[in-house]
């Protein structure tokens, strides 16, 4: 990474694995349960979230010494609520077709408690460069884990990826069905996304122990 | 500066406000004509899907007429833009932008309203497409569906607002809509509708006169919304579906 300092590379290194908004601070549980159950949902949320994340520290950054400390959660709640309607609007005039795939998410990430979480904790005590990269690490380490969270649910729920059939066909009872094999229903229901991330949890501590909490 | 005073932080929130809400004004009035041609093509393609013009290949999703192509294959298949009340139909231009949902909470709060149909012709024979309106799980559904003159179901569309992904979002997904085609609304001279029915052991949709096609795992509330949804529509547009049945 001769393009960026360790501290700076950092920044987005840290939150992909050891500092992972979902499996290590347990933030933006609720849409990595909500919208799993397709691997194209999780890929469209993870690049809102990212686009969102990342203009929306630097302008934070960039108002973090003028916003009144009183009113700094109404200022970031209206950043990230101006984002998201632009970003809508545009896609509706512009990608008509990509905006109605994600009009169920775009709300959701107005409520995303990482975006919020880092506007609070970085944005508003940092640099413009530094936040922006911190944005952007967040959001690849919330993206990534709904990826793999997506995988596994469409995979083992619809036996489909990106809505193409990888397993065969169940009702014509092709490929891996032909030997009874089934779709797993419980897959596609939300608790399922909570069993994915635990696995995920316990996989990455049981690999690092440093990240195991003291009882 | 003192950033703590209560008159910076009136000042602050004053100016804030006023700049996004020219920023979003600006946008909004900017993007409108794009936005509204862009739903006006929308909802000419749902219509053309429903009545099967459109581009599906073999086992493939769903595929519409492309968006430039669209306004003039809309004109090409619908013969005839109608508004109907109770039995009587009279013509009316761009009947088909007519709001389906504001005629509905019309009806329900008493007043006279006007329900669009449209008649298509393809290879030569009639369809009659009704728009349709209602609620899913989580909010709105909607969908246009296209009916030969035996009252046999000849193409569904279905969409909505937000139904959840992987569930109930499947039932604009052509593996739901194909069941329809083929389907008598009529159990007998009644007018049934379509139910998304769990457990018809049917899966495969071979019986087309039981009134019923399979449900989707895990979205019985989206399904139920669609049952409604037709039979609501069915039972609005009866009177004038009555008079052009062949009987």
């Amino acid at each position: 990474m001769a393009l960026l300092s360790k501290k700076d590379a950092n920044l987005i290194l840290d939150p992909l694995a050891d500092n992972n908004p979902i499996t290590i601070q347990v933030l933006g549980i609720c849409s990595a349960l909500a919208i799993t159950a397709e691997l194209k949902a999780s890929v469209v949320m993870a690049l809102s979230v990212l686009f969102v994340m990342g203009v929306g520290n630097v302008v934070i950054s960039l108002l973090r010494n003028v916003i009144p400390s009183k009113i700094r959660i109404i200022v970031q709640l209206v950043v990230v609520a101006t984002l998201v309607i632009v970003v809508d609007q545009v896609l509706k005039a512009f990608a008509y077709e990509l905006s109605k795939t994600l009009s169920v998410f775009v709300g959701l990430i107005i409520t995303n408690c990482i975006i919020m979480g880092r506007f609070e904790a970085f944005a508003l005590g940092n640099g413009l460069w530094r936040s922006f990269l911190d944005g952007i690490g967040n959001a690849l380490g919330y993206g990534v884990i709904l990826i793999i969270v997506g995988f596994f649910r469409e995979l083992l729920g619809s036996g489909t990826l990106f809505g193409i059939p990888v397993l065969g066909d169940p009702v014509a009872k092709t490929g891996l069905y032909s030997i009874g094999y089934e779709n797993n229903g419980f897959m596609i229901i939300p608790p399922a996304a909570l069993i994915v991330v635990g696995i995920i949890i316990w996989v990455q501590r049981s690999r690092n122990r440093a990240l195991i909490e003291e009882a | 500066m003192n950033t703590e005073k209560n008159s910076y932080t009136v000042i602050f929130a004053t100016i804030m406000v006023i700049v996004v809400g020219s920023i979003l004004a600006f946008l909004a009035t900017g993007l409108k004509p794009r936005i509204d041609e862009n739903e006006r093509f929308e909802k000419q393609q749902n219509i053309l899907y429903a009545m099967g013009v459109n581009q599906n290949e073999g086992d493939g999703g769903v595929e519409f007429i492309p968006t430039n192509q669209v306004e003039a294959e809309f004109s090409k298949y619908i013969k005839k833009q109608l508004v109907v009340q109770g039995d009587k139909a009279t013509e009316k231009e761009e009947a088909y932008l007519i709001d389906m949902k504001k005629q509905l909470s019309q009806i329900k709060a008493g007043n006279n309203a006007e329900l669009p149909l449209l008649i298509g012709e393809k290879d030569g024979n009639e369809f009659y497409i009704i728009p349709m309106h209602g609620k899913g799980l989580w909010d709105a559904i909607w969908g246009f569906i296209s009916l030969d003159e035996n009252m046999v179901v000849q193409g569904v569309y279905f969409d909505h607002k937000g139904e959840t992904p992987g569930l109930g979002a499947n039932i604009k997904q052509r593996f739901f809509m194909d069941d329809f085609v083929g389907e008598s609304i009529l159990d007998g001279n009644r007018y049934e509708g379509i139910s998304v029915a769990k457990g018809n052991n049917d899966p495969l949709n071979q019986d087309k006169e039981d009134n019923e096609v399979d449900a989707l795992a895990g979205a019985t509330i989206t399904g139920d919304g669609v049952s409604a949804m037709i039979k609501e529509s069915l039972k609005l547009y009866k009177p004038y579906l009555e008079t052009v049945r062949k009987k």
